[in-house]
């Protein structure tokens, strides 16, 4: 009985790890002025609840009590150190006056909270760390991933992955990045920062699609999670555009390999496959950042996967609509890629030779001669226009340029289909 | 909190500026070290003499060696510092930022080591 009790308080403090630990852990960051200590007060705070709520029953608000006690219990750990060693005496007296200064947590304000959500995202995506460490930390601290799990998803060692949020973390303390949400006028600069990390961490988890594809999946979902985060603290335009991106590119992900892992192109996947739910709720998203009149690059991109999304078959595609929007994409984003992907869709809405003329002068420009892609839809566009020697030539090409498994059977495969040469 | 901006020019290209150019390069200079003492965060600045006025001292085994020209030889050249108080990194880099240099070359933001607040392990 007393055994099934304790269970049950073991289950319920669980529960709160999970969808509390990291809003108490943003806001002890920000009483403590530390990651570390904050780490270090979230545990002992989880500690003392498995003992304490057995005893007492489980408080009313559970996230004030956790915040509160880990603020209490890494007071008193700074001042037990400093008693057991004479020589920190010094220390002890800052500390105590430090401890004086941390201020009392608002314990009702849930702005307060949300506050500290998103200074913790903004922290960690500083523009002064290094890219891989906004990447690492972001995961660790904010999704609560473990080192491992990072190290995992992005294919490194887990010491790497330690490293480098080691030394992020020092950098932190070191260069003095505050904890704070950055003003206004920085905020765009600063937003696009934290939706960059939020994509790449989506695109790790996406590009795979090989024999690790089920826990690259989970990097996806917690990119997708993260994105929902900011929307829901933030709902900047682009916000809402870059997590529509990512739910209607997720749509597709059951149509987009057989089950043994070869890959299908968009034309030719089971589009009864793709995941109404991510595709209404995306597109709901691009209607309102559309809507913004602040239109920016996740957020045409995300319109122009809409469009894909919501075709009955590749042939009754909004083309012409495709277009333009790469048209003003290339204009407020400029690449060579936004141009390859801007001439597969023309060639889409006025045939393969349209398209192939666009890829040629892209290719001639010299900037896309290493990105497989373009050779693989020049070669396809050959394909399709009879001109099979230029098309094996190009899928050979693509060939040289992957390494990725699926990539590379499915070239094989195209170039095993073409008819042979003369 | 103390930062030391590390100024980094490109010598040719300031030593390419006409008089007219340099005259209102060295007229940003000024209007930033005013306003960098008006608000509170200027501490010391100084301009440094081109690189080729550079000497580098090594001691090894006891034997004094010195040798022509900077540690390494760089696109960009140290060519002046400033040593600011700022509340924090952001703060820092704001002001940074405003350096007149930040638009030709490059600005190292360096934070300062405080040994009184360091534990002394």
């Amino acid at each position: 009985m007393e055994g099934d009790a304790r269970d049950s308080i073991r289950e319920r403090v669980d529960e709160v790890y999970r969808t509390e630990s990291r809003r108490v852990l943003a806001t002890l960051i920000r009483l403590l002025g530390d990651f570390d200590l904050a780490e270090e007060a979230l545990h002992d705070a989880f500690m003392a609840a498995i003992e304490q709520w057995s005893a007492e029953g489980v408080p009313a608000n559970p996230r004030a009590w956790l915040v509160s006690t880990g603020r209490f219990k890494s007071i008193d750990a700074m001042r037990r150190r400093a008693r057991f060693d004479a020589s920190l005496g010094e220390l002890a007296a800052r500390i105590e006056a430090a401890a004086a200064d941390i201020p009392e947590p608002d314990l009702d304000a849930v702005d307060g909270v949300d506050d500290d959500r998103l200074r913790l995202i903004f922290t960690c995506c500083h523009p002064a760390l290094p890219a891989d460490a906004q990447v690492a930390l972001t995961l660790r601290e904010v999704c609560g991933l473990t080192t491992e799990e990072i190290a995992h998803a992005f294919l490194t060692g887990a010491p790497t992955v330690a490293q480098r949020i080691v030394r992020a973390k020092s950098k932190i303390r070191d260069a003095r990045i505050p904890y704070q949400v950055p003003a206004r006028t920085d905020l765009p600069d600063r937003l696009d920062t934290v939706l960059r990390v939020v994509y790449l961490v989506f695109n790790e988890g996406y590009s795979a699609s090989s024999g690790t594809s089920l826990t690259r999946h989970d990097v996806s979902a917690e990119a997708i999670r993260l994105g929902r985060l900011l929307v829901e603290l933030l709902p900047e335009p682009e916000a809402m555009g870059l997590l529509a991106l990512m739910l209607l590119h997720e749509s597709r992900r059951a149509a987009r390999t057989t089950p043994d892992g070869e890959l299908i192109l968009m034309d030719e996947q089971d589009r009864s496959l793709w995941n109404r739910g991510q595709i209404d709720e995306g597109a709901e998203l691009v209607g309102r950042a559309l809507a913004s009149r602040r239109i920016g690059p996740y957020t045409l991109q995300a319109a122009i996967a809409a469009l894909h999304a919501e075709a009955p078959s590749a042939s009754q595609t909004d083309w012409t609509q495709i277009v333009g929007l790469y048209d003003v994409l290339a204009r407020a984003d400029p690449s060579p890629v936004v141009d390859l992907n801007r001439a597969a869709a023309v060639a889409m809405r006025d045939g393969p030779q349209a398209g192939l003329a666009l890829i040629d002068a892209i290719l001639a420009r010299g900037d896309l001669a290493d990105y497989q892609l373009a050779h693989s839809a020049r070669a396809d566009l050959c394909r399709r226009l009879g001109k099979t020697d230029e098309a094996r030539a190009s899928y050979r090409r693509a060939l040289e340029l992957t390494r990725q498994q699926p990539q590379r059977r499915f070239l094989e495969r195209r170039l095993r289909e073409l008819k042979p040469g003369v | 909190m103390k930062y030391l901006c590390l100024i980094y020019d490109e010598e040719k290209k300031l030593g390419g500026m006409s008089k007219t150019e340099s005259d209102a390069f060295m007229g940003e200079y000024f209007a930033f070290t005013e306003g960098i003492r008006k608000s509170g965060h200027y501490v010391a600045g100084e301009a440094l003499q081109p690189v080729q006025t550079a000497t580098s001292v090594r001691v090894r085994s006891g034997k004094v060696s010195t040798t022509d020209g900077p540690f390494a030889e760089t696109k960009e050249q140290l060519g002046g510092f400033y040593m600011i108080e700022a509340r924090d990194l952001n703060d820092a880099i704001q002001i940074a930022s405003k350096i007149p240099s930040a638009k030709l070359g490059t600005v190292e933001v360096r934070p300062v080591v405080d040994f009184s607040t360091q534990p002394q392990a």
